[in-house]
């Protein structure tokens, strides 16, 4: 089973929410596909035992041939082609490798060479099976290493998969979701938090994805992600709390999860829910699929289950409706001022 | 000589476009015969790749210098490569930033943007 973290854009607290969903669903299979900026590896600071260079077809001119009818300039989409004082100019970082100008080439004056955009890497931290792409800055697209890393990781028995998603809701998102079979969605809640939000809900919507939202940074207020959320009758998983500890933790690069009782209780609180929305969702026709989540829920949960989420540790307001006053807030917990 | 100048509209009072590779006009003016032209550039609302192909339109044109108040990397390889030289616009008209360029005032430009080719980060 493969669950996607999304969010509209950085910083919303994805990485947080895919590294501690895999840490307490241990053995597990954590995929970092945010591959311009990978930053999962330095929560799990796994034993690397494999890397694999990924390479693209980039085409190559042999001038020899080349007439400079300019037949592949016009083909190229991309505009990775110019022809200018009688030469033909190849921009790799801009090709995408579609190799349409060799196929278009009346003289047969272009061939393909492989170039490497960046690689993958596969380690293990404990129970974590830990797989990281990275593109190389400036190429253009990550979506062969996304393609590599999710053949790769999907392969590794069968554990559950988290896959920490690039940020937006661009064709390398959609690459990073196509399999999944469910979407978490983090997002702030602020006003930004509900626009970047609705990027990536109708990107999920159009893939017809089952989905729910996790709201980080929660503080005891009415906010416009779940006024977006109740409109648009979207579930809430999970609330995290601004907390000053969490925080802290968490931007030194430790996996919160580890290290307190009460963040691993919230976020094996929030696995829970997300297993029990994935049943729900798999419905009858998965069968296998379910007992697998009735199993895997049954290993990763124990103390107050689903109370981390909701009930006292949390700083949020309990939820959409509108004038329900909050639940005891522990207000120590609270702004970080 | 024949320089190049992206333009927002099809007149010499107008101000230089401040995106290159998005213009919606090139004005091609001949510093000999005194004669101007406006050149669409069918680049501007392609997919990526915008300013490379920006300048392959210019460079048919057959140019000599290109004034622009800015120009991205893979662009300037154009330029550099159909021997295009490159100036800096100022903020004022077309033709003042022409003439400017007729009395040597402009400076090179010389430094340019890396592409950004089409990226998404997401957000705003
Ligand atoms: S392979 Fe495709 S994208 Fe690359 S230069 Fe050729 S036509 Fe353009
Ligand atoms: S299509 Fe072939 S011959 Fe024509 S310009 Fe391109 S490389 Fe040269």
């Amino acid at each position: 089973m493969k669950i996607a973290v999304l969010s509209g854009k950085g910083g919303t607290g994805k990485t947080l929410v895919s590294v501690n969903l895999a840490a307490v669903a241990a053995p597990s299979t954590y995929i970092d596909c945010d591959v311009e900026e990978p930053n999962g590896h330095l929560f799990f600071k796994p034993e690397i035992v494999r890397e694999e260079l990924i390479t693209v077809k980039i085409p190559q001119v042999d001038e020899e041939r080349c007439v400079g009818c300019r037949e592949c300039v016009r083909f190229c989409n991309y505009n990775a082609l110019a022809y200018v004082n009688q030469k033909l100019i190849i921009f790799d970082d801009v090709c995408h490798s579609c190799g349409g100008c060799v196929l278009v080439c009346p003289e047969a004056a272009l061939s393909e060479r492989d170039k490497a955009i960046g690689k993958i890497e596969i380690g293990v931290s404990g129970d974590v099976s830990v797989y990281t792409g990275i593109l190389n800055t400036g190429e253009a697209t990550g979506i062969p290493i996304i393609h590599r890393l999710l053949e790769e990781g999907s392969d590794d028995g069968n554990k559950p998969v988290f896959i920490d998603c690039p940020p937006g809701s661009a064709c390398i998102v959609m690459e990073s979701i196509k399999d999944a079979d469910y979407c978490v969605l983090v997002a702030e809640p602020t006003l930004f938090g509900a626009h970047n939000l609705n990027m990536v809900y109708e990107l999920v919507k159009l893939f017809d994805k089952p989905f729910g939202v996790v709201l980080n940074k929660c503080l005891n207020e009415e906010n416009p992600v779940d006024q977006f959320c109740s409109d648009k009758g979207i579930e809430i998983l999970g609330r995290i709390p601004f907390d000053h500890e969490l925080a802290s933790l968490n931007s030194s690069a430790e996996i919160v999860a580890h290290k307190q009782d009460e963040y691993r209780e919230l976020f094996s609180s929030l696995l829970e829910t997300i297993v029990k929305k994935m049943g729900e969702s798999a419905g009858s026709k998965r069968d296998g699929v379910l007992s697998d989540l009735k199993k895997m829920s049954g290993d990763t949960v124990s103390g107050e289950r689903g109370e981390a989420l909701h009930g006292s540790h949390s700083t949020c307001s309990d939820g959409s409706v509108k004038g329900v006053k909050p639940k005891e807030v522990r207000s120590e917990a609270a702004v970080d001022s | 000589m024949k320089v190049a100048i992206p333009a927002d509209s099809k007149s010499m009072d107008s101000k230089v476009c401040a995106s290159f590779g998005r213009a919606p006009y090139f004005v091609v003016y001949d510093t000999e015969t005194k004669d101007s032209v406006f050149v669409e550039n069918t680049a501007a609302s392609g997919t990526g790749g915008a300013g490379i192909r920006a300048a392959q339109i210019i460079a048919d044109q057959g140019v000599g210098a290109m004034l622009t108040p800015r120009c991205g990397q893979n662009a300037a390889d154009v330029f550099r490569s159909a021997d295009i030289k490159l100036y800096r616009t100022n903020d004022h008209s077309i033709k003042e930033n022409i003439e400017a360029f007729v009395k040597g005032e402009l400076p090179l430009l010389e430094d340019f943007h890396a592409g950004f080719h089409g990226r998404n980060r997401g957000g705003l």
